[in-house]
Formats: structure tokens, sequence, C-alpha cells
């Protein structure tokens, strides 16, 4: 793994050594000590367009914790507006000698684009994708999978592939670069992916997804192991997509009535920040079933072991009793 | 480039467009008799050559005045010259933006000027290109530039009345409305590609064919119900063509151009998120590339053009949906017209003369333009070597920019000198 732009590049076999080398990194975060020596001396650059206090925080927690360098780079506004070109930016700021960029773009394929300019300008930092656009995020994907993982495995110990189940993914996945990624992992994994949206937010070419979709939540929840409710942007109404919250709620929420017709044991997720009352009611945010705090922390330990595998890091760190 | 002085040529033994070879004797800018040829006139060997009119580029972008940075009317016209076109039409989309009569006699000057082509300019249907009050269409038509194409282009005109107006009035100097069409309320304001199969999985905003041949269609009503002209710029959809075959089988008086990209490129191009290949219309999927090169064929579509589009690097170096739209394409059009459908056997080389020189200037209203080869008639005209071939090096362009989308490709080579008015404004070193 040389860079990680999507979550379509990575095999069942690298998607399973990233989640299980997660798990130690979890156990590491559960020590009184947090720190492990394994990036000493590596530099890792968060590069952000676009705020995102719980995604940069948590790269930048998961680089502190592995001793890397880390500093956070604002690069927020268009570059169009400010004159210099996105390559100018990724460029300078490579040209600092960092290991490691982590990119998180309001443009879906600006790091695929970084990775180009890089080899073509012969530099040989690594790139990791921190959302794209409407593109990908693919450490959202692999710390849902981490979790969902977890959360399985609570009454089926042995389980190490998604065969079987059943993912619901519900809401605005037009405009989803979560959706985009758990699709492409949950797949991976052997999951059967549902996408339940109104055809206004529903992707065009999604025939061709390897997912069933549909437009009845209410017939999908029965069939469903987990579901991952995406965020509904308040400004979608104003591009029409759908008449009102209340409208949008009724059809597509996560209300308490269909929190009722959960499967038992299903899990619910959602990648934050949550619109409470809108795409998630607060009996379902808060459910037995809802792994959404799981998910925030998983963050840290899945965005760890990623960095460590990018990077390279020599032993493997819980190997080590030293620090 | 050699330019050569006005004086005698002889072009020995060049396939006229097509219809047999003969001799061309080039003096005075005129065509003249090849057995009055003087000993002193120049011989230009034109075995296994063929000479077409000068091609007419209905669409190009100039920069000039505005962005000297990207493209200049000298730059523009010297990559024009050696694409073989001998007229080009300068869009308004410059700044200031060519909306009146004062602007538009600049860009001719500046044409004049560097000599390379004749430059047309094209007159903005609205004030500002702002799409609400119409331009000062009479005072351009009646400048000493002389313009009869008016055009939003880059922009829509998307309000009906607006559009209904600008056609009747140019009809009183035989003026025609070329449009961008295109309905920017069936997109985000962030649309950047064709929406499709690929937009879905880049996560890239898209415009639906539906935007374009719902505006086409609108226009075609509005051009009967005026009885005006109207042109369609880049054409780039299969439902598109449909429009234009049902407006045409009823006498609507609409004419319509395709770009070269439109011929050969894909959005699979898209794929890797390269802004080289973002463009405004969009690449489209292979089914829609198979329909025009059909209806360029047949004659749906009337004329190739351009839509030579030079960037600046640093506007193109920006993540896929914030750079800027267009590629260049003077000096690969011939080619690729050539690769699509002359060398397939689906466009002689009548076929090319009308759909790159004859028609076009025939819309844009170009006396001295696509005219025949024949005595008396302007000595215009450029020669061409179809079995010349050769890879793409943006690196060789006349242009300032190198946002070119054939760039390491192999493609036919084809222009050996252009000649403009009897004066060389290219020749092949």
């Amino acid at each position: 793994m040389r860079h990680l732009l999507s979550a379509a590049d990575l095999s069942l076999a690298e998607t399973t050594r990233v989640l299980d080398l997660a798990e130690e990194m979890a156990q590491v975060q559960a020590r009184p000590v947090k720190k492990l020596p394994a990036l000493r001396g590596r530099t890792v650059v968060n590069l952000f367009f676009e705020d995102s206090t719980r995604t940069r925080s948590s790269f930048e927690l998961a680089g502190k914790w592995l001793s890397a360098d880390v500093i956070n780079v604002s690069a927020k506004g268009s570059s169009v507006s400010k004159g210099e070109s996105l390559r100018d930016t990724v460029l300078t700021v490579a040209s600092m000698g960092v290991d490691a960029l982590v990119i998180r773009h309001h443009a879906s394929g600006a790091p695929g684009q970084v990775v180009g300019w890089f080899e073509a300008s012969g530099i040989d930092a690594h790139v990791l994708n921190a959302g794209d656009g409407t593109h990908e995020h693919p450490t959202q994907a692999l710390l849902d999978a981490f979790t969902l993982r977890r959360h399985f495995r609570r009454t089926e110990p042995d389980r190490d592939t998604f065969d079987g189940l059943v993912v619901a993914v519900v809401g605005d996945v037009t405009h989803s670069r979560v959706a985009r990624s758990n699709v492409a992992l949950l797949r991976t994994l052997g999951a059967e992916v549902v996408l339940v949206a109104p055809p206004t937010l529903m992707p065009s070419g999604v025939g061709s997804w390897p997912v069933a979709t549909s437009t009845d939540l209410d017939e999908v929840l029965p069939e469903a192991d987990a579901v991952m409710m995406l965020r509904v942007q308040r400004e979608r109404m104003s591009g029409g997509y759908f008449p009102t919250p209340r409208e949008y709620t009724v059809g597509y929420g996560l209300t308490r009535d269909r929190l009722a017709r959960l499967r038992p044991g299903a899990a619910i997720c959602h990648p934050g920040p949550m619109n409470r009352g809108l795409e998630i009611s607060a009996d379902a945010a808060d459910a037995a079933g809802s792994l959404i705090l799981e998910q925030v922390a998983a963050g840290v330990a899945v965005r760890m072991s990623v960095l460590y595998q990018l990077l390279g890091g020599e032993d493997l760190p819980t190997n080590r009793g030293d620090h | 480039m050699s330019e050569g002085q006005p004086g005698e040529v002889l072009v020995v033994g060049a396939d006229l467009a097509g219809a047999g070879r003969a001799d061309l004797l080039l003096r005075d800018g005129r065509l003249a008799d090849p057995a009055t040829a003087g000993a002193g006139a120049e011989r230009v060997d034109a075995d296994g050559l063929v000479a077409l009119p000068g091609l007419v580029d209905l669409h190009t972008h100039l920069r000039q005045p505005g962005r000297e940075d990207a493209e200049t009317v000298a730059s523009g016209t010297s990559a024009a010259a050696r694409g073989g076109f001998t007229a080009v039409l300068a869009m308004a989309n410059t700044d200031p933006v060519t909306d009146t009569a004062e602007a538009a006699e600049h860009v001719a000057r500046l044409g004049r000027r560097e000599g390379h082509a004749q430059v047309v300019p094209v007159g903005a249907v609205s004030k500002g290109l702002a799409g609400a009050e119409l331009a000062e269409l009479g005072l351009m038509a009646r400048s000493a530039a002389a313009v009869r194409v008016f055009s939003d282009d880059g922009h829509c005109v998307t309000d009906a009345r607006l559009m209904r107006r600008a056609l009747e009035y140019v009809r009183a100097f035989d003026g025609v409305v070329a449009q961008h069409a295109q309905d920017p309320r069936l997109a985000g304001r962030d649309a950047c590609c064709h929406e499709g199969d690929l937009s879905g999985r880049l996560g890239l905003p898209g415009w639906p064919a539906a935007a374009e041949s719902t505006v086409v269609a609108r226009d075609v009503e509005l051009a009967r119900l005026t009885g005006s002209r109207v042109h369609v710029c880049h054409v780039s959809t299969a439902e598109t063509v449909e429009v234009l075959r049902w407006a045409k089988g009823r006498g609507i008086d609409v004419t319509a151009e395709v770009a070269p990209h439109h011929l050969l490129l894909t959005t699979d191009e898209v794929a890797g998120y390269d802004p080289t290949y973002k463009v405004n219309p969009p690449l489209r999927p292979a089914e829609h590339v198979t329909v025009l090169r059909e209806a360029l064929a047949d004659g749906t579509i009337d004329a190739v053009a351009t839509d030579h589009a030079p960037h600046a690097r640093h506007d193109k170096e920006h993540a896929f949906a914030e750079a800027a739209f267009g590629m260049l394409g003077l000096e690969t059009a011939l080619a690729v017209v050539l690769e699509t459908l002359v060398l397939p056997g689906r466009l002689d080389w009548a076929g090319v003369a009308a759909r790159m020189s004859t028609t076009p200037a025939r819309i844009a209203r170009l006396a001295g333009q696509g005219r025949p080869l024949a005595l008396g008639e302007p000595a215009t005209l450029t020669l061409v070597d179809p079995a010349a071939r050769a890879v793409v090096d943006r690196a060789a362009s006349a242009s300032l920019s190198r946002n070119n989308p054939w760039h390491g490709r192999e493609l036919p080579d084809p222009v050996v000198a252009t000649f403009w008015a009897g004066r060389a404004t290219y020749r092949r070193g």
C-alpha cells in the first residue's frame, strides 16, 4: 500500500490487515501511556482544504500516538480564489520534506491528482485521502468496518468477513463520499449492500453498482443487520432534492417507530455530525444498538493502522514493551 | 515557420478537394491561369497532396484582450495557420467582452496587424454576457468589423424572451445567433462533466445530455417562430442530433457545429480527474461520439469548429471541479477529422471542404473565405498530406497554452502549407 486514495483499491487481505492492526492499536489506546515509537522521526502533514474537526483531530492523534511529527495546515477556501494552483500548494508543502500527506479536499479526485503531480515531480511522499468532495472517504469506511466487525464478533467471535450480512446505507448517497467508500469496502468484505434513498438522492448510474437499491426504508429495515444513516445537508433542500425536512424524516429518517422494527442486534451507524431529528432520531442515536460513539473511538486506531502501514514502521508496535 | 512575401506561387499537381489533379497559380492574392506562370514563380510540388479551400473555424477563444498570458491574437492565429485555417471567429468572452462596436473593431484590427489569419469577431448577444439585456447588436453589425455572428458562448442564452428578441433583431442584417445550448438549471453550479455512470462513481457533478437538447429544441422552435437563423455551437449529444434532424426536416433555418474532441474523446478520459479533459460541453460516452460522426458525415451537423480554448497552466492545475474549462484544438482539428471520418471512408475531401471551409464561411457570411479553387477566386487554400502521421507534442504548439488533450497521441499530421490571399501563413519546416 503506497497511497490510500480509494477504498476500492484495498483487497480483502489488505483490509483485514488494516483492521487487525487497528485492533492492536486500540489495545494500546486503552493503556495509560498511549504513545508508540513506531513512526519516530517521520513527518505527517494534515493538509485540510475543508474544515473537519473530527477527522483532522483523529488523524492528528493517530500520528502523534505513533510518535510522528504532525503538523496541520489549513488551506481552507478555494486555492483558485487565492491565485495559487493546487499543484503549487501541495508541491510547496511536500518540498518541506514530509513523509505522508493527509489530504482533505472539497473537490472530488484532488488527492489522486496530487499523487500524479508527486510522481511527475519525483516526490515520494505517501498520500492519504481524508475525504475528497463527494468521491471517497476510505478511512471512514475502514473505521465503519472495524466497528461493525467488533459488533458482529460479540455474537460470532470467529467472524472475519461480512459474508451473509446485509448493510443498508440510507440517505443522500449522491453527495456522500462515505457511501461510495463504504459500498466498495463492504462489498470487499462480503456484505450485501442496499442503498436506500429518494430517487433524487441516488447517484446517476447506480444501476451499475454492485448493490441493491430501494426507495422504501420500511421494506429494507427488517432485512438489515446494520443501518448506516448518512448525514443530510440542509442545503440540499434548496437544490430541490426533497420538499421539506419533515417529509424527508417521514420517508427516510431512522425514527423511533422504525427503531422498533430493526432486527434484534442490528447495528446503527452514522458518520457524524448528526442532524438529530432529521435523518436520525435521538432515540435511535442513543439506542443500545447504536455504534456511533464507537465509530469515533475507532477512528484513531484505524488511522494509526493506516499510517503505520503506509509509512512502513519497522516493528509491530505492540511487540515493543519499552514505552 | 516562414512566411513568404506576396509573389507568384505555382502549386503543381494538387488534388483539388477530391475533384482531380490540377496546378494552381497564386498571383496577387488570387488564383490565376497556371499557363501564365512567370519563370520566377516559386514551384511547390504537390504530388500526393490535397488542396482544400482555406479552413474556417467558427469557434475559437483567442483570449485577447484580457488573458494575454494564455493566448494572444498573434499566437492563436499562428496556431490557426498551422492547423490550415485562414479565418477564425473569435468568441466574445474576452475582458472586456466584445459587446460593442469598438471592442469588435479592436479584435479585428489585432487580427489584421498580425496577419496569420482573418480574425472575425463574434459579438456578444447580451451586455457583458450577463444574459439580461441585448448588447448593441446593430452597431456591431454596422461597424468596420461587420459582425454577423452573435454568441454568449461560455454561457447559454437561457432566457427565452431574450433569445427570441436576439433572433428577431439580427434578421435585419442577416445575422445569426450561435447558441451555447446548456440549461444551467438542469445541473448544479459546479457541474463539470457528463452526468452518467462515470460521474456517479467519481462523485463529480455533471450535466445530463438533456441540458443541451432541451435548449436546442426550444431554440429551433424560436427560429421557426422568428424566421431567423440559429446556429448550435459544439453539439455534444445524440439527442441534440435528433432534434436537429427533426428541425431541418421541417425547413427550420438551423445550422450546427461539432468540436473535434467530441468526435474522438469520450467521458472515460475524465476517470483520472485530469483537468486537461475538462471541457464545456463535456466529453460524452462513446454512443454519442458515434452519432456525432454520423451526423457530421450526413450533413445534419454542418461544420467542424474547434472551440479552441487555451488556458494558462495555473488555471488548469486545480482540483478537477475547480479547473478551467476547455482544450486546444486549432492545430489538430483537421487531423481528428481525417482520423475519425476521412480515413475510415465516411467523408470525402469535398465533404471536408464543405464542413471545414465552405459551410462555416457561409454561416458566418464571410465573402472572401470558403471559395472554390477556381480561376479568379481568392488564393486562400490549405495543402494537405493525407498520409503523414505524427505523435502530438504539446510543447511544439504555436499556442501559448499547453492544455492539449492530444498530447502523446499519434494522429494524422496533414497540414503542409496554408495560403491566405496568396501569402503563405504557414509552411511545414
